[in-house]
């Protein structure tokens, strides 16, 4: 068996492959789509902006993707953060609060950001430093943020909590050069956070971390600093989505804003090849997992089925793209492709 | 009777402390609040989650974990809307609820033993599937009228004072004493607490580890319709939204209960103590009157703290895990 395993062909080298799958349930989607329904990938510009199906996409998966890639380093760590839709409702209301209470809009984004960094920094206090497990100590956020998101409703009456602010709303739906702006934000974070990552030695330890802390304890990594400022991260870019979802709506709505874009998030990590055993971050995959979980959603809505069946074909799939990632499985579609040839 | 004083009862003891504690409190503040009706209203208005909560608790207890509850108790609510207006007489209904339920549960436990891949996600794609299917049943709110249903709902037992159990919270009593049994008294049982202390020990030891698995979360399943199907009959109508995010709810009542995340150590009575907890809280701030409904949440997260940082102090103090 060993040795059978030691000598692939391409053809199942590229089978047993990690990236692979992702990348080909995306292609996969966008085929059947575009059969579907012929002007799938028609792009058009209407009033100064690009339009179009693969626009869509890219548009409405900005927030689960932002909310994603902290997931990501979070899940790097062996960790997992339940909270992330309560703190996008958080911020958002902070929005909202702040805007009427007369800031400059520069310095309300900030505000915004602020609350979602301090909602971070809880929960990796709690997962580091008492050493609470992950799942239970971001649950308590997830069970009272969007209350939170209320009572900051609440400060200022609470009866409106719509606005109006061209800066904020810019951000999330206007355009430079006939790309929307949300993409550029987007970029922007993601290059930001591939390079703390990437080019610091933040990542080699986010990893080793989640694949062992003690070790990496005993190896001179602070496991309980990095775990910390993983949630940080983490919080902070589900601050961004918040944002980017509440100036898009221009009101704060703390009940259902963001709402089960933490199973959302989690998912696109885990598609992109994430394991939630920790020990490894996959930045561009996980973008990559966040445009299938949208694609789906927008070809299940272009090819004309009603939108209910939407839940369905995203489930399986989840379970097909899961499948075909489980060593198990694979084992047995190999050998039973071994035994034909 | 050291047995009763064993220190994995910690947890336990300290959830209903705090149960009797802010039921008292209660009492102090609002004239009849300390009354077997206030008690009884909880048990039965609580009574789905907390037998959701049951369920939960063997999973959890195994060291998984189940997302699809709330979508469960969705989906068999329309389906009993559903098959009443066809006709189906609810009592064989909720017999087929059940058994989807039990099916259902196992699929996922068997998915996550061969695929091994982490319950987390199995049942995150069962949420969404269960959800899925409410939206095919139906996309309206139907009601349910069937003179059982009506008769169902009929079924009291007075307690002492003016207070009465509702039929919803006997079903739910009745349930926690099958699960207490189960947990306690069988072969079954003691396996999952084996499985959720340490998989390879219990693997060594001789537990059947992909039978424990599916057991615990067919457990979880027909136990989620059992939620549905009480929840369904005490609304008298089925609603395609119907549940939605009840498992949070679930998990919080399983941890408030005294039982660990990490799996291997809780009770299943405790769980019942830790819904009637968070049913308690928000009866408390409904009786008040001008509190505001978000006062609920952030209550039920600061107990949810209090308790974690508790638990987290006793394991820690008195090696509750060893």
């Amino acid at each position: 068996m060993a040795d059978k395993m030691t000598e692939l062909s391409p053809l199942r080298r590229i089978l047993g492959g990690r990236a692979i799958w992702p990348l080909l349930a995306l292609a996969a989607i966008l085929v059947v789509a575009g059969s579907v329904s012929p002007n799938f990938f028609d792009i058009r510009i209407v009033e100064g902006r690009l339009f179009g199906n693969l626009i869509d996409i890219l548009y409405r998966a900005v927030p689960t993707a932002m909310v994603a890639l902290g997931m990501a380093v979070v899940i790097g760590t062996k960790g997992i953060d339940l909270s992330v839709g309560a703190i996008a409702a958080v911020s958002g209301a902070v929005i909202a609060w702040r805007i009427q209470a007369g800031d400059p809009h520069g310095i309300v984004l900030i505000y915004a950001l602020l609350a979602a960094i301090a909602c971070g920094v809880w929960n990796g206090a709690l997962v580091a430093f008492l050493g609470i497990q992950p799942i239970v100590a971001t649950l308590i956020l997830m069970v009272s943020g969007r209350g939170i998101g209320m009572l900051i409703n609440l400060i200022y009456g609470g009866t409106d909590p719509s606005f109006q602010s061209p800066f904020l709303q810019g951000l999330s739906t206007g355009s430079i050069f006939y790309i929307p702006t949300r993409l550029f934000v987007f970029a922007g974070l993601f290059i930001a956070l591939w390079l703390l990552i990437r080019r610091t030695a933040l990542g080699l330890f986010v990893e080793a971390t989640g694949a062992n802390a003690g070790t990496s304890n005993l190896a001179g990594v602070n496991a309980r600093l990095i775990t910390f400022t993983a949630y940080v991260i983490c919080g902070l870019m589900a601050g961004w989505a918040g944002v980017i979802l509440t100036a898009d709506t221009h009101t704060s709505d703390p009940v259902s804003v963001a709402l089960y874009i933490e199973l959302d998030a989690i998912l696109a990590v885990v598609i992109g090849g994430g394991s939630l055993a920790g020990g490894r971050i996959y930045l561009g995959m996980t973008v990559i997992g966040a445009l299938v979980i949208q694609a789906l959603t927008t070809a299940t809505l272009i090819s004309g089925l009603p939108p209910e069946y939407n839940l369905i074909i995203k489930a399986l799939v989840v379970l097909f793209v899961l499948v075909l990632q489980s060593e198990n499985a694979r084992r047995g579609i190999m050998s039973k492709l071994g035994r034909k040839s | 009777m050291s047995a009763l004083f064993n220190k994995k009862y910690l947890p336990f003891y300290a959830t209903v402390l705090v149960f009797v504690a802010i039921f008292l409190i209660g009492g102090g503040i609002y004239k009849n609040f300390l009354s077997s009706r206030v008690f009884g209203n909880i048990l039965a208005d609580n009574s789905f989650i907390i037998i959701a909560a049951i369920g939960a608790t063997f999973v959890i207890l195994s060291g998984g974990i189940d997302l699809s509850i709330g979508s469960m108790i969705g989906f068999v609510g329309v389906c009993m809307a559903v098959l009443d207006s066809m006709g189906w007489n609810p009592l064989a209904t909720s017999l087929v609820m059940l058994a989807f339920g039990f099916g259902f549960g196992a699929f996922q436990g068997w998915v996550i033993d061969e695929l091994d891949i982490q319950p987390f996600i199995i049942t995150l794609a069962g949420l969404f599937l269960l959800r899925g299917m409410c939206f095919m049943v139906t996309i309206n709110s139907v009601p349910i009228n069937h003179e059982w249903a009506d008769l169902y709902s009929d079924i009291k037992v007075g307690l002492p004072g003016k207070g009465i159990l509702r039929s919803s919270a006997l079903v739910m009593l009745a349930s926690l004493a099958v699960a207490i049994f189960i947990a306690h008294f069988t072969r079954f049982g003691a396996n999952v607490y084996a499985l959720g202390g340490d998989k390879e020990s219990a693997r060594l030891m001789g537990v059947n580890i992909k039978r424990t698995t599916v057991l615990v979360y067919a457990t979880g399943g027909i136990y989620s319709a059992l939620a549905g199907v009480v929840y369904a009959l005490y609304t008298k109508s089925g609603y395609p939204l119907a549940g939605s995010t009840l498992e949070l709810a679930a998990i919080a009542s399983v941890v408030l209960g005294g039982t660990l995340l990490s799996g291997g150590v809780g009770t299943v009575a405790g769980t019942l103590f830790g819904g009637m907890i968070l049913g308690l809280i928000s009866t408390l701030i409904i009786f008040n009157g001008s509190l505001n409904s978000a006062w609920i949440l952030i209550v039920s997260g600061i107990m949810l703290f209090g308790f974690i940082v508790m638990h987290r102090f006793l394991v820690g103090f008195f090696g509750i895990r060893d």
